[in-house]
């Protein structure tokens, strides 16, 4: 590995390996097997909780779903940082500003349409309204 | 030297020495390095812009899902343990695609490979849970133009499930690429995106499965 050598000599494939893996462990952007095994364990886990509340009817649908949407958020989480390997890194800065303009966006959306369309089912069609 | 090798085969030697030497980086493969993170970072802005999609879909069916215009609701409709099962595989796949990044790292084509035909099983066989789920929804008159909570579940879904079918046939895609050039810097860099597509589609589904089926068996 002395390096006036790697300057007309190709690394060997040895040499080629524990520079990408010295280097992806210095980004951290691909992950170990033991990383990928964790976030899948907690996916697992993060999945089967919540459809064995609702398949079970553990508790009133009105506690119901805050807690698996909850339990959907940190499942997210948990995706974004076992699978996509997002951390706060500098080397992803633009990925993170990014995604913060996305998430943004998607709130503004969702929240927005739910709000406005809620109040104009409330205030257009009272006798229509699901009491379901 | 020329003469030996034909225009093809030089032309071919011109690609991959310029992705393959860069005499200023002392590790091999060093384009990959500098233009991967890059390409990501586009990828990633699509991703991000997919994302908006998936949110005006999402919008669409949580204004819509109560509006059965006197058909069955999410209830009568959604059977927990097969999407519990189609939950399973995409999870799993998962899984197998991030193996397959490891095999990649470590240069071991064949383990590539391997995982990568696990992933898209995985795939396929979820596309066939959720194919079959639809035929049988319409062959009981509850298609999409049966009410508009339908409209919205097939948008939804249906955009998901196109989603996971562009994820196969460029995973078919990556097939032929891997066989006829190996784990070359540009075929690691597709498969680095394929690795962002397919764990934003597995994030999406925990959306779906979250809001459409449990709440809507809820």
């Amino acid at each position: 590995m002395a390096s006036h050598k790697s300057h007309h000599v190709k690394p060997v494939p040895t040499d080629q390996t524990a520079a990408e893996l010295a280097h992806a462990h210095h980004d951290g952007s691909h992950g170990s097997v033991k990383s990928y095994l964790i976030g899948f364990i907690l996916s697992v886990v993060l999945t089967a909780v919540p459809f064995a509340m609702t398949m079970m009817h553990l508790m009133p649908v009105a506690t119901l779903i805050p807690v698996i949407i909850g339990i959907g958020v940190v499942q997210i989480v948990v995706h974004l940082v076992y699978f996509l390997h997002m951390n706060v890194s500098s080397s992803q800065v633009w990925n993170n500003a990014a995604f913060v303009v996305a998430l943004i966006i998607v709130l503004i959306l969702i929240v927005g349409t739910l709000w406005v369309m809620y109040h104009m089912n409330h205030n257009m069609m009272p006798g229509m309204m699901s009491v379901d | 030297m020329s003469s030996i090798s034909g225009p093809i085969d030089g032309l071919k030697k011109e690609l991959d020495s310029a992705y393959d030497h860069n005499p200023h980086d002392h590790h091999h493969a060093g384009d990959h390095h500098d233009e991967g993170p890059k390409v990501t970072l586009g990828f990633w802005i699509y991703l991000m812009s997919d994302c908006i999609l998936f949110a005006s879909v999402f919008a669409g069916y949580a204004v819509l899902k109560d509006g059965t215009a006197g058909g069955p609701n999410g209830r009568e409709l959604f059977d927990l343990p097969y999407v519990a099962v189609e939950t399973a595989l995409l999870l799993i796949s998962s899984l197998t695609y991030g193996l397959a990044m490891i095999s990649m790292e470590a240069n071991k084509l064949k383990g590539t490979i391997g995982w990568l035909v696990l992933t898209a099983l995985c795939g396929l066989g979820f596309m066939g849970m959720e194919i079959h789920e639809f035929a049988k929804l319409i062959a009981e008159g509850n298609g999409p133009n049966r009410s508009a909570f339908l409209s919205g579940f097939f948008t939804l879904v249906g955009t998901h499930g196109l989603h996971v079918t562009s994820g196969l046939i460029w995973m078919g895609a990556m097939f032929v690429h891997l066989f006829k050039r190996g784990l070359t810097p540009q075929n690691r860099i597709r498969l680095m995106c394929l690795s962002l597509f397919w764990h934003f589609l597995d994030i999406i589904w925990i959306g779906v499965f979250t809001i459409v089926y449990l709440m809507g068996a809820a």
